[in-house]
């Protein structure tokens, strides 16, 4: 690890112990949404569109409910109509209106496998039989899958009311007719015009990226019980729990009041799991059958009906000097939205220049709407595109200017004191700290040998989320402390707030009994997404330890019959002014536990956190390759990942990110992609065909963990989870033209990509 | 539409004996989590692609989503539930934990169950085989990195 020289000593913080939730998870013990095990439970499956675009003429349901077993069906009619508006979910937000005819299609089906209707009955086979027997007539439409395509003037048009919001100062307003360009947005900082005049090398290109799923392996399900009191409660797997209630009560009309959301153990998310797919439809099933009923999701749905990320096609022009200094940046973004609004090409725009402070920029974003899956969040939504275009571009920069790459890099790094795209000021970052430490990096010095092996870099950045979170905790007569937390954890957040908890109140872990609770237990927290957990939750963490010290101290005083000033409090000892026979008070935090339900009652605290001073991300990876120029395979032969992680509360979890992140990322660089025919269907929607990375497809990926404190934390936490999954992909586009001399402009770069580059094409 | 029939089934699962009525449409899967309420087998695939359901029988490693229960009569059966040995977890069990070879954890019982038949094949696995035995268990989390090293970690524990 590289630390700055003010990083403080920690006792807790920095050390690797085994996770709370550990036990439970190797045991098979741990109950993951679908393991919920309730009397008298129903089972629901989903009919789903054969189409990708076509209009619901009828659907009659009599033969599935005659069915013997069928308990309950639903179709959209059974939702009321929601009103319009918009529920956050912290990376992105839905519209109840979209949101509900995602659920269950209304008048028409915009994708291949779009939810048409849910059957519960007592058995699962009995529901799947059930499907069968719904007649729904359609009337087949036109479709477009591809994004440029969907924004041509006479593409079919999904959303008949659908109009652009332009939110772009100059741009012209567009015409009052039905269009697939939901937004055109733009940020910009200087003067781009007088940028590109300035400019001795001026540099264009495009590329486009393919629609890449989340691929966590935990189905996504749905419990739910709706009482006949009214009361509604749901167990599943989410990244937020509160988002999960929010979206419900939009969804089914009734107050979140009524709802209670119990969130379960959830075996990944990426970003896939913060909307409701099953949720509220069980709870349709539900409120119709007077039964619980369950829910989970088979993967071939799984692939054609949740969220993917956007397919994208851009366009980068950066002018610069000789000497490397870039004058002016143009970036065009075009991301694919899927059935509905909402691409992520915001966050996609404000990161594609992300690592670089650039005078003159114009950052121009469409957000598009295709017959294919909602795309949802997928970890730094946005990013992997956007800043794959701009590393991509540099990298022929810095060929042309006959530039190291990483000195073209640091040339133009973002540091504290300059402007982002936005032109808000930085804080302290690390951008230039990770592109020094890739300069010397051994792995970046060391020769690399053998045929057609090449070497590639590439940075990428994520902005990190703040938001708001809540926790409460309850010190126990035993001396230890139970901690109640809002947030979802997904992998490893419980260790890493109670890590902090324990620091702030000089415990170990051991003393710390973190929990995740229901809806109804605890205060609104958003969702574990934009990697905002550890910051903001730390900060909950932090804080509810700062207000247990301050009680500890004045119930100690009012023991001692001392004043409150003094007497004090480090690492887990009270301390106070020395008692009339001179010698000195003091109490350990488990002596002081034992006494205060007879000194006047137990310790019990909560808090809520609304910090944006979460701090940027910076990560940066050096790739090793080698391409098979038979079959156009490419073989990572080392990685290693670098970043700026603030202060590493729990390394081996940064450290497991990180590694994630990459294996993520190089799954989406070089296998993974959705295929559709001509009629738009999907046809690899199984865990065969798309092709993630699996253990021999890896090697070791080693990780550099430089901590360059965030100041908007009481311990430096920066959020780790995103930015590593955004430079794999130029890092090895970069590395392939290394090793074989091909620049490659779309992802993946599979092997039948390389070898269309590759092969002499026949004219 | 598939007929539905009842068949009584017997098995020994985790070294106890159970016998429950199936239907001639469950797999093992599905036996082993919606009939017997062992849910550490995970269902993430239903097709033989992720090993999240992973299980011993007789020994040999299956994906019990591909076995129909119907099959296990007679079967010896064990899921991630019957690793530990009473007060013991198992050394790949404490591997997993030490090394933090997992994060959401819904992979861990199949690759617990796939590691434990590798060792119980070959004590001595090196990278690559460990590599190669586990392509047929997928994780989204990890990036692979810290679950080789648990296995390789358990391996040595259990050879001395």
């Amino acid at each position: 690890m590289v630390a700055t020289p003010e990083k403080p000593t920690y006792k807790v913080i920095g050390t690797r112990p085994i996770r709370p939730d550990g036990m439970d998870k190797v045991t098979g013990r741990a109950e993951y949404g679908a393991d919920v095990k309730l009397e008298n439970v129903l089972y629901g499956a989903v009919l789903r569109s054969p189409h990708a675009h076509a209009r619901i003429k009828r659907i009659d349901t009599s033969k599935a409910e005659a069915l013997p077993g069928v308990k309950a069906v639903a179709t959209n009619a059974d939702f009321p109509k929601p009103d319009a508006g918009s529920i956050d979910l912290g990376e992105g937000s839905a519209n109840p209106v979209w949101l509900s005819e995602n659920m269950l299609a209304g008048s028409k089906v915009l994708y291949h496998g779009h939810a048409v209707a849910a059957v519960a009955a007592t058995e699962l086979h009995i529901a799947e039989d059930a499907l069968a027997l719904i007649e729904v007539e359609y009337e087949v439409l036109p479709h477009v899958i591809d994004v440029r395509e969907a924004m041509l003037p006479n593409a079919p048009v999904l959303l008949d009311d659908l109009r652009t919001n332009v939110r772009a100062k100059g741009a012209d307003t567009p015409k009052d007719v039905p269009t697939n360009i939901a937004l055109h947005m733009r940020i910009e900082k200087g003067d781009i015009e007088a940028g590109f005049a300035e400019a001795e090398v001026v540099i264009e290109r495009e590329f486009s990226t393919s629609q890449a799923h989340q691929g966590y392996i935990e189905p996504q399900n749905g419990t739910a019980f709706w009482n006949r009191d009214g009361q509604l409660t749901i167990w599943c797997s989410t990244q937020g729990s509160f988002a999960v209630r929010a979206q419900c009560s939009a969804l089914l009309g009734i107050p979140e009041s009524r709802i209670k959301v119990i969130p379960m153990e959830i075996g990944g998310g990426f970003g896939g799991k913060l909307t409701v797919y099953l949720e509220p439809v069980a709870a349709l099933l539900s409120r119709k059958s007077h039964r619980p009923v369950k829910m989970w999701m088979p993967r071939a749905d799984i692939i054609r009906a949740t969220g993917p990320t956007s397919a994208t096609h851009n366009r980068v022009k950066i002018g610069a000097k000789r000497d490397g200094t870039i004058v002016a940046a143009e970036v065009n973004l075009a991301y694919a939205a899927g059935a509905y609004p909402g691409a992520p090409v915001g966050a996609g725009a404000l990161c594609a220049l992300g690592p670089y402070d650039v005078a003159n920029q114009r950052i121009d974003g469409f957000d598009v709407v295709t017959n294919t899956p909602k795309t949802q969040a997928y970890r730094a939504p946005g990013a992997p595109a956007s800043e794959y275009a701009v590393e991509a571009t540099l990298d022929e920069l810095a060929e042309q200017l006959q530039i190291d790459p990483m000195d073209l890099r640091l040339k133009n790094a973002a540091k504290e004191g300059g402007t982002n795209s936005a032109g808000q000021p930085w804080p302290r970052i690390g951008a230039e700290a990770v592109m020094q430490a890739i300069k010397n990096h051994p792995h970046y010095n060391s020769e690399l040998h053998g045929e057609d092996t090449g070497r590639g870099v590439a940075l990428g950045f994520w902005f990190n989320g703040g938001m708001e979170s809540s926790s409460s905790a309850t010190v126990n007569s035993d001396g230890t402390v139970s901690l109640i937390l809002g947030s979802i954890d997904i992998g490893g957040s419980r260790a890493a707030l109670a890590m902090q908890l324990a620091e702030t109140l000089g415990l170990t872990l051991d003393d710390i009994n973190p929990h995740m609770v229901d809806t109804d237990s605890v205060g609104w927290t958003g969702v574990t997404g934009g990697s905002r957990t550890t910051f903001a939750g730390g900060w909950v963490a932090y804080d509810l330890g700062e207000e247990i010290k301050k009680r500890v101290v004045e119930r100690a005083a009012r023991m001692w019959n001392v004043e409150a000033d003094q007497v004090s409090y480090a690492d887990g000892t009270i301390t106070g002014p020395d008692d009339d026979e001179g010698k000195p008070r003091s109490m350990t935090f488990k002596e002081i536990a034992k006494q205060l339900q007879r000194t006047g009652g137990l310790i019990a605290v909560s808090a809520t956190s609304r910090r944006n001073t979460q701090g940027a991300a910076y990560a940066g990876h050096i790739v090793d390759l080698k391409v098979d120029r038979e079959t156009g395979k490419v073989t990572i032969l080392r990685y290693t990942a670098i970043q700026d992680v603030g202060t590493a509360i729990h390394p081996a979890y940064v450290e497991g990110q990180m590694q994630g992140g990459v294996a993520q990322g190089v799954g989406m660089a070089l296998n993974e992609e959705y295929f559709y025919d001509s009629e738009g269907h999907v046809l690899n929607a199984s865990l065969l065909d798309y092709r993630m990375p699996v253990a021999n497809d890896l090697p070791m990926i080693d990780t550099e963990l430089v901590e360059v404190p965030n100041p908007g934390h009481p311990y430096g936490v920066r959020g780790v989870g995103e930015a590593p999954i955004v430079p794999p992909t130029p890092a090895i586009r970069n590395a392939i033209y290394d090793a074989i001399g091909v620049r490659m402009y779309s992802t993946p770069m599979s092997p039948r990509h390389i070898l269309e580059e590759t092969l002499p094409r026949e004219d | 539409m598939t007929t539905d029939e009842r068949i009584i089934v017997t098995a020994t699962i985790n070294g106890e004996e159970r016998q429950w009525l199936s239907s001639s449409r469950d797999s093992l899967l599905e036996a082993l989590r919606e009939r017997l309420g062992l849910t550490g087998a995970k269902e993430g695939c239903n097709n033989g692609n992720c090993g999240a359901c992973s299980v011993l029988m007789d020994g040999r490693l299956v994906n019990s989503c591909l076995v129909m229960a119907a099959e296990c009569n007679g079967a010896e059966i064990t899921t991630v539930e019957g690793l530990a040995q009473g007060d013991q977890l198992h050394p790949l069990q404490t591997a997993f934990l030490e090394e933090a070879a997992l994060q959401c954890g819904i992979c861990t019982p199949g690759f617990l169950i796939s590691s434990k038949a590798l060792l119980d094949w070959k004590p001595d696995p090196s990278e690559e085989e460990i590599r190669f035995w586990l392509a047929g268990n997928l994780c989204r989390c990890t990036g692979y990195d810290k679950i080789i090293r648990a296995v390789e970690k358990a391996a040595e524990e259990m050879r001395s």
